[in-house]
This record gives C-alpha cells, sequence and structure tokens, in this order.
C-alpha cells in the first residue's frame, strides 16, 4: 500500500507515490495544453473556411497525393519511434539510436515537403500569408504543427547524439519514451489536420 | 558557477559573502525561496498597479480634469489591468503555490525544481519587458484585453501593443511550466496516505487552478499569435476588409478570460478555506463539497466565456444559452459562501489579522458575487456591461476577493516563512482601513455605472451627475494606499525585530504547522505518514470521538537527516529566461536579436536538459 | 500570540456598520437616481422590460445579502472565543442542509432566469416593416445617423417620435463600438464586417444623452451623442427641415466661410447636399440645427468651432480631421457659414 510506493521514491526519485513518472505526467500535462493550442488553431480555420473573398481555393491549390504521403510517412515514423523504443528496453543501444535516425529522418522528410508545399503555393498559386483568409489560416496552423515536427526533429537527433556518444542506454528508457509521446501526438495532430483541412470538402 | 548543493543538509553552514548570496538566490531552485522571490516581485507590481490606479483616480475626481490627458490615461488602464492580473494576484497566488503546496501534501520539493526557478525567470522578465514601454514612451493603450480590429496595426501603428502582446506571451509561458510542474506534484509527490480527498482544501482549489492554466491559456496564446502574425506578417486574422471577423479574438481571448478569473479567485478561496477553520478550532464545514464546487467551477468555467460579450450581437440563442450556464455557475460559487459561515457557525472564533482577512473575503467577494449575478442576465447586463457597474463587480470580487484572502494568506504564513510575527496591531489598522478605503473606493462605482458612467473613459462631462461620488471614490483609493503602509511598516518591522514564531503558532490543523518556522531545506526530516485529512490537528488532538491522540513517534535521527538529498542550484533557469527575453524582444528591435537570441534559446534549452542527464555519482535527481 | 485589543474590535466593527448603514440609507434619499443617463429611470418598453428584471434581482439579491452579511456578523459575535473555552465539536458538515441551501439558491436563479429569457427573445424580434429604421455609423469617434425613408443624413444628433417602433441598423466602418443611450435602453456594439440590430419604441418625449460604450481609441471619451424624443408632430417638422436644401448664407462673413469651404479639402470629407459630397467625416447640410458638435462634445458656438478648424486634435485627442493650415480669419469665416447652416 503506502509502502510500496514509499520504497518506490526511495529508489528513484523521479517516480511518485502513484507509481508513475514525473517525467512522464509532465509531458501528458504538456500534450493536454497542447491540444488547446492546436484546438484553437483548428477553430479558427474552421471559422474562417469558406469566408475568403478573393486568392485561391483550397481544392485549387491542394496536393492530395502529397499530402497523403506526409501523412504515411508520419504515421511510419511512429512505428519507427515505437521500435526504437523496444530496441532501448533491450538495452540495443546501437539498434535503438538507428531507429531513432529514422525517425528523425522521416519527420526531417515530412517538414522537407511541407517546404516544398509551401513554395510551390506561394510562388506558383499566388497564395502567401496575406492573399486571403485561406492563406493566413492554412499557413499559420500548418506551419505552427511544422514547428513541432521540427523540434521533434532536433529533439531525436540530440536523442540519437547522445546515444552515439554512449550516453543513452535503458536507464534512460523513460526520457525516450517521452519523445515518443510527443512524437506520437504531433503525428495525431497532423491526422486531425490533414482530415480536416485537405480531405473534408 | 557553483553546481553542487550550496546546502546538505547536516554539512556545515558556510557564511556567503553578498556576491554569494546573492548567487544563491539567482541559481536557487528551492521551492521555498521562489515562493518568496514570486512574493516580493508580486507586491512590487502591487504597488506599481495601485500608483497606476491613483493617478487615474485623481484624474476623475473632477469632470474635465487635465491632470492627464487621453494618450496618457489610455496607457494607464491598459497597464493598471494588465499588472494586477497578470503581474500581482496570480504570482502572489504563485508565490503560495510554490512556498506552500510542497509543505501542504507533505513532500520535500516540486516535481521539477529547475523548471519552478525557470517559471519564476520567466515570469520576471516578461513583467520588466512588459514594463520598459514606459521608459520608451510606448506603453500599451489598447486595455487589458486588447480587443481587435483596434488592436491591429491600421489602428494602432505604434509599437505599443507590441510590448503588450509580447509581454503577455512571455507571462503565458511562465504560467504554464508552472502549471504543468505542479499538476505533476499535487498528483504525484503527495506523502503516503494522503489520499486525494485528504488533501488540504487549498491543495484541491490550486490543483483546479492548475488544470485552469494549462487549458485556458493555449487559446490567449494563439489569439495573440494571430495578432502577432497580424501586425507583423500581415496576415488577415482580424482584417474586416479581408472578411475577417473581429469576434473571433473576443471568443479566443475570453475563452482564456473567463477560466482565467478563477485562476484568479480560487487559489484565495483555498486560503480562506485554510484559514477559517484555524481561527474557528473547526474543520471546514462540508469539505467535500467545497472540493466538488472547485472540481464542477473549473469544469463549467469554460462554458461561460460569452457572458462577456453579451452586447455583441450573438443572437438571442447564443445570449440564453451563456446566461443559463452563467446562472449555473453561480451555483457552486455562492454555496462556497454558506460552508464558510458554517464553519464559523460552533466555533470558538479567536479574532487575529489573517481571520479578519477571510472575514473580509466572504463579505466582499459575496457582494461581488452578488452583482455577478446581475450581469449573468442579458437585457440587465446590456445596461451594466462596459460600465462603471462592472469596474465596481469585478473590483470587488478581484480586489475584495482575491487580494484580501491573498492578505489573509500572507498574514496566515508569515510566521511559517520568516519564522517570525506580524504586530497585531498593525495588522488591524491595515485590514480597517483598508476595508473602508476600498468600500468607499468601489461601492459608489455601483451606482455611478447605473446612472450611465461608461468605462475606460478618461474624463466626463460636469452635467451628468457623476462628480460627487467620483471625488468620493479617489478618496477612497487614497484611503487604501494609506493601509497599505501600515502593512509595509509591519513587515519591515517584524523582519528585523518581529517576535519570534514557533513551529504552529495558530495552533493549526496541516502539515506545515508541524516544521520548523521557517522550516529547514529540505522541509521534512521524516516523510510524514497520513492517515487523515487535518492529520496535524487529529496528531494533536485526536478525532474527538474518545480516541486518545496518536502516540509521538520517535524523534529524528542524524543519520535521517544525512541521508536527505536536495536537488542542487542550477545557473541555466536564469540564464535560459534572459535568452528567451532576448528573442522576443528582439521582435521589436532586429532580425539579428531575434537570431541569435532564438539559437542561444535552443542551446540553453539543451544544457538545460541534458544538465542532470548523466549527473557524477551520488547525485540521483 | 500577541495580544490585540478586544474592545477597539467591536468598537470598529459598530463603526463600519454604522458607517455603511448611513451611506445606504442617505444613499437612498441622497443619490439622485433621476440624471440624464441614468438606466433606472427608463424611457423605452426596451429600457423598462430591462428595468423590472432589473429590480427583481435587485430585491432577491438584496434579501441574500442581508442574509449572508449579518448572519457572517452574528456568527463572529455569536461563537467569538471566550478564554478557557473548550474546542468546539468537529461537525464536518451537515449533508441535508447543504443540499437544502443549494437547491434554494437555484431555485432562486430560475426565477431570474424565466423572464431573462423571455425578455432576450422579445427584444431580440426581427424589425417589422412599419419600424423606423434609422443606419447607424459608429466611427471614430463620432456618430453618423441616416434615415433612409427620408433620406436624412445626420451626425451625433438622433431625433426620433415618440411611440414609434425605431429600428436601428449598426454598422461600424472602422473599429468596434458601442451604442448606448441609457435611458431608452441596454447597449449594441457596432461590429466591422457585420450590421447588428436594436429595436425600441421611446415612450417619453425629452432629451438624453448616448455615449460610446466600447474602448475605441484615444477619444473613446468624446464619443457621445444625443437624442431627441419628439412629439409625432415635432419629429415631421424636423424631418422637413432636414429635407430642405442648404440655408443659403446672408452674413458676409457666412459667404466668405462658402467660398473657403467649397476652394478647400473640405469638400472631401464632408457632404453639403448641392455643394459637397465627401463621406469621411460628418454631413454638415444642417449643421446649425445641431447644439453640439465633434462627437456632441462641444457647444457649437462661434468661439469653440473657430478654435476646432484651426486645430482639431487640439480640442480632441487624436481628432481625424487633419489641421488644414486654416488662419484665424478663415476659421472665423468658416465658423460663421457653418453656423449660418439651420
Amino acid at each position: 500500500m503506502a509502502d510500496h510506493a514509499v520504497a518506490h521514491a526511495v529508489h528513484d526519485p523521479n517516480i511518485g507515490n502513484t507509481g508513475l513518472d514525473n517525467r512522464k505526467m509532465g509531458m501528458w500535462a504538456f500534450l493536454g495544453s497542447d491540444c488547446m493550442f492546436f484546438g484553437s488553431l483548428i477553430g479558427t480555420y474552421l471559422a474562417y473556411k469558406g469566408k475568403s473573398i478573393s486568392g485561391p481555393l483550397p481544392h485549387q491549390v491542394f496536393d492530395i497525393p502529397l499530402t497523403s504521403y506526409s501523412a504515411a510517412l508520419l504515421l511510419a515514423s511512429s512505428l519507427t519511434m515505437v521500435l526504437a523504443l523496444a530496441a532501448l528496453q533491450r538495452n540495443r543501444v546501437k539498434v535503438a539510436a538507428r531507429w531513432l535516425f529514422v525517425t528523425a529522418l522521416m519527420g526531417a522528410h515530412f517538414v522537407l515537403n511541407q517546404v516544398y508545399e509551401f513554395t510551390t503555393f506561394v510562388l506558383h498559386d499566388g497564395l502567401t500569408l496575406s492573399t486571403s483568409l485561406f492563406g493566413s489560416t492554412f499557413f499559420v496552423l500548418t506551419g505552427f504543427h511544422g514547428a513541432h515536427v521540427t523540434g521533434g526533429v532536433i529533439w531525436l537527433l540530440i536523442l540519437v547524439g547522445l546515444a552515439m556518444r554512449g550516453q543513452l542506454d535503458a536507464r534512460d528508457y523513460t526520457k525516450v519514451e517521452i519523445a515518443g509521446l510527443y512524437w506520437h501526438f504531433v503525428d495525431i495532430v497532423w491526422i486531425a489536420i490533414f482530415t480536416i483541412i485537405y480531405l473534408i470538402p | 558557477m557553483a553546481t553542487q548543493a550550496a546546502f546538505m543538509p547536516g554539512a556545515k553552514v558556510e557564511t556567503l559573502t553578498f556576491w554569494g548570496t546573492v548567487a544563491s538566490w539567482l541559481t536557487t531552485v528551492d521551492h521555498k525561496r521562489i515562493g518568496i522571490l514570486y512574493g516580493s516581485s508580486a507586491f512590487i507590481f502591487f504597488l506599481v498597479g495601485g500608483i497606476e490606479a491613483l493617478i487615474m483616480r485623481l484624474q476623475l475626481a473632477r469632470p474635465d480634469n487635465t491632470l492627464v490627458g487621453a494618450e496618457r490615461f489610455n496607457e494607464l488602464f491598459t497597464m493598471h489591468g494588465t499588472t494586477m492580473i497578470f503581474l500581482a494576484v496570480m504570482p502572489l497566488s504563485a508565490a503560495f503555490f510554490n512556498y506552500m503546496i510542497p509543505l501542504m501534501i507533505g513532500a520535500r520539493d516540486v516535481a521539477f525544481p529547475r523548471l519552478n526557478a525557470l517559471s519564476y525567470w520567466i515570469f520576471l522578465s516578461g513583467a520588466l519587458f512588459l514594463n520598459s514601454s514606459w521608459l520608451f514612451g510606448l506603453a500599451p493603450d489598447g486595455g487589458w484585453f486588447g480587443y481587435a480590429n483596434l488592436t491591429t496595426s491600421q489602428f494602432s501603428p505604434r509599437h505599443t501593443i507590441d510590448f503588450w502582446m509580447f509581454g503577455l506571451q512571455i507571462l503565458g509561458i511562465s504560467s504554464m511550466l508552472a502549471g504543468f510542474n505542479f499538476l505533476v506534484t499535487i498528483i504525484n509527490m503527495r506523502a503516503p496516505g494522503m489520499t486525494l480527498m485528504r488533501m488540504p482544501v487549498f491543495i484541491w482549489m490550486s490543483f483546479v487552478t492548475q488544470f485552469l492554466l494549462v487549458l485556458a491559456f493555449p487559446a490567449i496564446t494563439v489569439a495573440l499569435i494571430l495578432l502577432m502574425f497580424d501586425r507583423f506578417f500581415g496576415t488577415l486574422f482580424y482584417a474586416p476588409a479581408a472578411g475577417a471577423d473581429p469576434l473571433l479574438w473576443q471568443h479566443l481571448f475570453w475563452i482564456f478570460g473567463h477560466p482565467e478569473v478563477y485562476i484568479l479567485i480560487l487559489p484565495a478561496m483555498g486560503i480562506v478555506s485554510e484559514v477559517l477553520p484555524t481561527f474557528a478550532r473547526k474543520p471546514l464545514f462540508g469539505a467535500p463539497v467545497v472540493i466538488y464546487s472547485g472540481i464542477m467551477i473549473g469544469f463549467f468555467g469554460f462554458g461561460v466565456w460569452s457572458h462577456h460579450m453579451f452586447s455583441v450581437g450573438m443572437g438571442p440563442v447564443a445570449d440564453a444559452a451563456f446566461s443559463v450556464s452563467t446562472m449555473l455557475i453561480a451555483v457552486p460559487t455562492g454555496v462556497k459562501i454558506l460552508n464558510w459561515i458554517g464553519t464559523l457557525w460552533g466555533g470558538s472564533i479567536r479574532f487575529r489579522t489573517p481571520l479578519y482577512f477571510a472575514l473580509g473575503f466572504i463579505a466582499m467577494f459575496t457582494m461581488g458575487g452578488l452583482s455577478g449575478i446581475m450581469h449573468a442576465s442579458p437585457p440587465v447586463d446590456l445596461q451594466q456591461t462596459d460600465s462603471y457597474f462592472v469596474v465596481a463587480h469585478f473590483h470587488y470580487v478581484l480586489f475584495g476577493g482575491s487580494i484580501f484572502g491573498l492578505f489573509g494568506g500572507i498574514y496566515y504564513w508569515w510566521p511559517k516563512i520568516t519564522g517570525k510575527m506580524l504586530d497585531e496591531r498593525l495588522g488591524l489598522w491595515h485590514f480597517w482601513l483598508m476595508m473602508i478605503g476600498f468600500n468607499v473606493t468601489f461601492f459608489p462605482q455601483h451606482y455611478l455605472g447605473l446612472i450611465g458612467m461608461p468605462r475606460r473613459i478618461y474624463t466626463y462631462a460636469g452635467d451628468l451627475g457623476w462628480n460627487f461620488w467620483n471625488l468620493v471614490s479617489t478618496i477612497g483609493a487614497f484611503l487604501i494606499a494609506v493601509s497599505l503602509l501600515f502593512f509595509i511598516v509591519n513587515a519591515f518591522r517584524s523582519l528585523r525585530s518581529g517576535a519570534v514564531a514557533s513551529n504552529d503558532p495558530w495552533d493549526g490543523r496541516t502539515l506545515e504547522w508541524a516544521i520548523p518556522s521557517p522550516p529547514p531545506v529540505y522541509n521534512f526530516a521524516r516523510v510524514p505518514l497520513v492517515q487523515d485529512r487535518d492529520d496535524f490537528w487529529l496528531q494533536k488532538y485526536g478525532d474527538g470521538h474518545g480516541a486518545a491522540p496518536r502516540p509521538k513517534p520517535a524523534p529524528v535521527t542524524a543519520a535521517e537527516i544525512a541521508a536527505i538529498h536536495m536537488p542542487s542550484a542550477s545557473h541555466w533557469p536564469i540564464v535560459l529566461a534572459i535568452a528567451l527575453a532576448v528573442m522576443i524582444s528582439g521582435l521589436l528591435i532586429s532580425m539579428y536579436q531575434v537570431i541569435v537570441g532564438g539559437l542561444a534559446t535552443l542551446y540553453l534549452m539543451y544544457k538545460f536538459a541534458v544538465e542532470l542527464h548523466r549527473p557524477p555519482a551520488g547525485h540521483g535527481h | 500570540m500577541t495580544p490585540r485589543p478586544k474592545r477597539l474590535d467591536w468598537m470598529l466593527v459598530g463603526l463600519l456598520g454604522a458607517v455603511l448603514v448611513l451611506t445606504s440609507s442617505c444613499s437612498w434619499v441622497g443619490w439622485n437616481w433621476d440624471t440624464p443617463m441614468s438606466t433606472v429611470v427608463p424611457k423605452s418598453d426596451f429600457g423598462r422590460m430591462t428595468h423590472e428584471i432589473f429590480m427583481l434581482i435587485s430585491w432577491w439579491t438584496l434579501g441574500i445579502f442581508i442574509v449572508v452579511e449579518v448572519g457572517l456578523l452574528y456568527v463572529c459575535w455569536r461563537f467569538r472565543d471566550r478564554p478557557g473555552a473548550p474546542i468546539p465539536k468537529q461537525v464536518h458538515g451537515h449533508t441535508a442542509l447543504e443540499v437544502s441551501w443549494t437547491i434554494a439558491f437555484a431555485v432562486i436563479l430560475l426565477v431570474f432566469a424565466i423572464p431573462t429569457i423571455r425578455v432576450i427573445f422579445k427584444t431580440q424580434e426581427a424589425p417589422a416593416a412599419t419600424d423606423l429604421r434609422v443606419d447607424v455609423f459608429g466611427k471614430q469617434w463620432w456618430w453618423e445617423f441616416r434615415y433612409p425613408k427620408y433620406k436624412i443624413t445626420t451626425a451625433n444628433e438622433l431625433h426620433l417620435p415618440v411611440g414609434q417602433t425605431a429600428a436601428f441598423f449598426l454598422n461600424a466602418p472602422d473599429v468596434i463600438h458601442s451604442f448606448w443611450m441609457p435611458q431608452l435602453g441596454g447597449k449594441r456594439d457596432v461590429v466591422p464586417h457585420r450590421v447588428n440590430h436594436i429595436t425600441l419604441t421611446p415612450e417619453v418625449p425629452g432629451e438624453y444623452p448616448g455615449q460610446c460604450a466600447e474602448y475605441c481609441g484615444m477619444s473613446h471619451a468624446n464619443m457621445r451623442f444625443h437624442v431627441i424624443v419628439h412629439t409625432q408632430a415635432d419629429f415631421d417638422t424636423w424631418v422637413k427641415a432636414q429635407q430642405a436644401p442648404p440655408v443659403e448664407p446672408t452674413d458676409p462673413l457666412a459667404q466668405q466661410g462658402k467660398t473657403i469651404f467649397t476652394q478647400s479639402t473640405c469638400v472631401g470629407c464632408h457632404s453639403i447636399t448641392g455643394i459637397s459630397a465627401g463621406h469621411i467625416g460628418p454631413d454638415l447640410t444642417h449643421f446649425a440645427s445641431r447644439k453640439k458638435f465633434a462627437g456632441s462634445l462641444m457647444e457649437s458656438t462661434p468661439e469653440n468651432l473657430a478654435k476646432w478648424i484651426e486645430n482639431p486634435e487640439h480640442m480632441k485627442p487624436g481628432a481625424l480631421m487633419p489641421n488644414l493650415g486654416m488662419t484665424g480669419d478663415q476659421s472665423k469665416a468658416l465658423a460663421a457659414y457653418l453656423l449660418s447652416l439651420k
């Protein structure tokens, strides 16, 4: 009962009396907050949907095949993230590092796809931040998501670097796990954005 | 920079030099010191906001007055509101979260001590950034609520709005980080045996507040980001000419803004819920109900935001829906008052300064709540909103409520924090002068609102019947200022030569009174084992049903104390906070500063994160 | 524990109580409720409906106030600590009592909610075809009123016939303002990119000041207007006068002013029927029929007008009327012209 929890506290200062890790709980709290953040941005997009008075329309500029590919990339990267964690749990550090690196690469590929998409919109379709309500809401929403992915990529690469310097092993499972939580969240937000912005007419 | 513990339990304490002391405060991760930092800063900004108010009241004391002009007055009411909410009440609450939460749940520190320090330094940099606008003649002038599209570049071309916008973003980061920290702390670091329902009510109110912080701030973060993009990058979020709806700002702002007012009041309600039982010598009447009410207020607080928008023309269905939800939320808010009175009923009430402020809270919050019920009816509100009636309402709940409650907390926990007693006589002078001054200032404003005086006006015509009571209100404001002098004198005298405080000067009920005043750095020599709510009281007096008090535990040994390990000081929090401020203020200066500051911020985030990654042997935390 | 003065406390409580009782009672007598912008002496149907709910809620909240505050004082007095008193009984709550007072409170709120919802829907009914339509334009920092039925455009003075329902269509060309005539009812914001509505029937002839009630920038405090509720006959007279072409000035100074007007950039911002067609500033066709100007801020006297024309920003912070560099003589002439436009 209470003694069991006390024993945990003595061993690992990160484990609280509920048996849960502080850092994981902190990440969940952050993700809850980030949900509200993206919820507000998505809400803004929906409030202004169809209200632009000029400029290209969504269906005129969207490249659904490309963004579907990007969605698949992120989904697959969530899988590689899980594989990285599984390897780390068995203390197979080099394998874990490789999977983390692949995850980061896929994330970076996603961001590059997005850069390509944004550039095409600006240069070929005449859609910028200030063209119309669609331009404003689209770029800000997807741009902040892309910034979240970028942050995740940097985080993963730092973990890879630590692993390669022999400073990451099974003891750090929770730290990598919370990176994984963040990564899955970013993936899920993309599913929501992809569905609401790109797929629903 | 020292990264070893500045204080190892059991080790000899070195006397620090002056600069050593400064360094130890700048690198502290001790929740108690961080609480003191928040409290002192908050009090200073409370005085700043108060001076802003006094100047406004001087200007409004007479019709067609020319003490300050339109521009200055508009800056004053913007900064007064922003300062009081974000730089006074919130950090004063944060001071108590920081100092008292670990003590009251039987913990040695918060879940993330360095993140805690980071929250404070980010807060301070945001506060200084915002107030630096005065020095540049660019004090914000869009109101504390910054309604679009007045705040877009077209109608506010100067950088005034940008100081406000970026200042709030910085402060928002600080609040959210602290929210994550205290959420995890309260859930995960309670002493063994302290189930959720055994937590003190102050902890519960603070717990709900943290949920509100982390879930409400993102809405204003987004509102401000959209405004920033409009002002800097030409987006069209608040541009009516492009088809945008200025009401988007209001919705996002008030989705944050309404939970924000509960963030402002719940901690004070928590404090009152601790002070009343202690001085009545009875438990809180209906503690579970008070707790559930707090949870309901937190939850339903997200469903009432448009009662701030009854005049914008949302249509009768929306008006009616939000009217009903607002009246509903008045129920849990209002019955708490009866629970508090029920606590006093049948008690043995000792009148000391903390109790006076708690009683003042009940009396004033009741009045503010009643005027709030009037606002819940849209037809009535259409006369009252944006008039001095609503100014009276929110000052009754925020000053008569939050500030009185927070002062109650200051007087109550001062002995615990400083190890000294405050003088009762000076305390009573403070209380009574503030009580009278507050009512003389704000009660007439109900009348002024009912006879049609709008708010946010720098002057008014002399033939509308507003003259006399505006003058009275101004006199009241100066009475409040005088009352604060009594507090300041009391505080200085106490620190210098006040009576020494025992562990438990008030015969308290909760865990913080079981340890010395002030507590040692590790708080509890032995982590307590909790068996009930008000566990400390039961240890002293038994449960009142005939069972004898619990046997006193064996004295703490030196070995036990030597085994305690506390987190080391760290310089990364303050350095990271500075880099963040450099980056954000760069948006007003030059892109290079943004890039340099941004890179520094990223680098320092990395250093902060890996500081404890592979610590030297012997440090697991 | 530090001793504290017992008797002083009770004296102070008594003092505070006396102050509160005195203030409240002489406030009832000494606080004048029938002031020019009062919200509690309604002069329209909308105002009356609002006032009824306000009074209902006020009486109940006064009752709750007395019960709670007197209860609080009583409890403090009755259960004050006495030396040597034992620890009181540790009562944790009383479920039946708590449930009862929760339900009681909810019922009281229901009493407020029902008339509230009824009045919300009643006062937001769509305007009828027989209503007098007035298009309101809230601009920084003055008010324009147009009567489509009569093809009249005026500024800062709103004329209405008693007993006829007026349907206001509220427009905001620049930022958010709020249209408030306290004696005639509650306010409605004017919001860019939408047309808001407020409909009411004035019931008492008279003059009622109004003011913008949503912070809208520098001179928000100066964005005032004036409402004049006429008998039907007087209203018709006013309409006819407003529909008449602008008066030709006979006074030489005024004629000089007209010449200056037509030759300056004034014509770009202001309209005078048959002379200029500017739509940025107020319509001046019947300027002199209005008692005040600049957002109902100043009396329309020759001195005020001349000073305004010479340096608008000096008279009204942030005024958007530019300083045209008029000399003293030019300003006096223009003022004379404006004052001739009855």
